[in-house]
């Protein structure tokens, strides 16, 4: 079992750019939640994740953490997430094994071997991530997921490129997480199956008229 | 801690050897400048042994130099650099074994290269260890203020001319402390030289400011 978070969202306002993309965002996440972000392209859901990531700035309102023994701090928080962002994180010339060494030191987890075989790359682990096809490398990417347990899982599109079964597979990987009392935010255009807790909805268009 | 930031050395350090932005451009960049000069002047000893560690040390500089575009561009792009800020060490301590990667990938290789170039420049073989530990420590001083201006110019598209304008008033110092250095270890003078102390005093600077710098810069690239 995980240990048991609340991500609570208050008031969120983020800005990029100098505009203001996101407005008035809350949500309270407790063990086990859901929370699916919708919203068309450049409504903002790849910077709302980024600051509950930590990484960038809100122009307004707060991102907290608690545990059954108080608060979270800033630093801590970090220990507690992952981000598997658009973007795989992948260097061409580094073998599936060598990138799943890197993440087993740099998030001090282990066991790469049951974790390659869990996402399906254990005849690939040799293979240059270059050679990957987008699916696979995806399935790569998701990999940091299992290599270290941490409660708070940030997905962007995490199924964007994944086939049917690697879908299925996704889905299996939450579902597993959701049920060992983790909290899982995705952003998403095609919903990835499971059922939401919370449903927050960002809407460029109806912000345009606020401001 | 020590974990994530061995990972992160690590990686540099194949990626160095394996890839892209390796360590064998600047090397044959270093190389070429230090072997070409000398054939345009004619030989002449005395001039060479004159012009021999200043022209080390400018070619030296400007292989570091050309490897620092790409250190935390890569990363950016990439978004590995989102990977390593939510690590389990200090983001600065992941900075500095990227630091200490370039250092060793790029660095060693020039700093290994510099005392057979130096034999070439009438250099006598005793100084020959004296000039690779200069040459080594300088270094130091070269990656840590370069990692600064990398960090800084991670978001640039050829970020090459940026790099070099932020970086070459602080290449200065260690470049005129270096390459005096280099002149007194080929005069027989020994290691512990003044320009030597100096020398040592940019490269520690710089390797205690630089990564503090560099990080707090990459965290304002990766928003």
């Amino acid at each position: 079992m995980l240990p048991s978070l609340r991500l609570s969202v208050e008031d969120l306002a983020v800005a990029r750019g100098g505009r203001r993309i996101v407005e008035r965002i809350g949500f309270n996440a407790g063990p086990g939640d859901y929370v699916e972000i919708t919203g068309p392209n450049g409504a903002g859901k790849t910077s709302l994740l980024r600051v509950l990531a930590g990484f960038l700035r809100p122009l307004e309102g707060r991102v907290t953490m608690s545990s059954n023994f108080g608060p979270i701090d800033r630093d801590e928080q970090a220990l507690c997430m992952h981000l598997i962002g658009h973007r795989d994180g992948l260097k061409g010339p580094l073998s599936v094994a060598e990138h799943m060494a890197f993440w087993a030191g740099l998030y001090e987890g282990g066991d790469e071997a049951a974790v390659l075989e869990r996402v399906g790359l254990k005849p690939l682990a040799e293979r240059p991530a270059r050679t990957l096809s987008a699916g696979q490398a995806r399935r790569l990417a998701l990999s940091r997921l299992l290599l270290a347990q941490r409660p708070v899982w940030l997905l962007d599109e995490p199924a964007a490129t994944l086939d049917i079964a690697g879908r299925a597979w996704l889905l299996g990987l939450v579902s597993d997480h959701l049920a060992s009392g983790g909290i899982v935010v995705a952003a998403v255009h095609d919903p990835i199956g499971a059922l939401p807790n919370h449903r927050v909805a960002l809407n460029p268009a109806t912000l345009a008229e606020a401001s | 801690m020590n974990a994530a930031v061995a990972a992160v050395f690590k990686r540099d350090l194949t990626l160095a050897w394996l890839g892209g932005a390796g360590a064998a451009a600047p090397l044959g960049f270093f190389v070429g400048a230090t072997v070409l000069v000398p054939l345009a002047i004619g030989a002449d000893g005395k001039m060479l042994a004159l012009i021999g560690p200043p022209l080390l040390w400018v070619s030296a500089a400007l292989a570091a130099l050309m490897t620092l575009e790409r250190v935390f561009q890569a990363d950016l792009e990439d978004g590995a650099l989102d990977q390593m800020l939510l690590a389990r060490a200090p983001f600065e301590a992941l900075v500095l074994a990227k630091g200490a990667a370039a250092w060793v990938a790029v660095g060693g290789t020039i700093a290994l290269a510099a005392a057979p170039l130096a034999l070439t420049m009438q250099a006598p073989l005793p100084s020959l260890p004296i000039i690779f530990i200069d040459m080594a420590i300088g270094m130091i001083a070269f990656f840590g203020t370069g990692l600064l201006a990398a960090a800084l110019a991670a978001g640039v598209r050829r970020a090459g001319v940026l790099i070099a304008l932020l970086v070459l008033p602080f290449y200065a110092p260690p470049i005129i402390f270096g390459a005096a250095a280099t002149a007194a270890a080929a005069r027989g003078e020994g290691l512990f030289t003044p320009p030597f102390l100096l020398l040592a005093g940019c490269a520690l600077a710089a390797l205690a400011l630089g990564p503090i710098g560099a990080a707090a810069a990459a965290r304002l690239q990766a928003e």
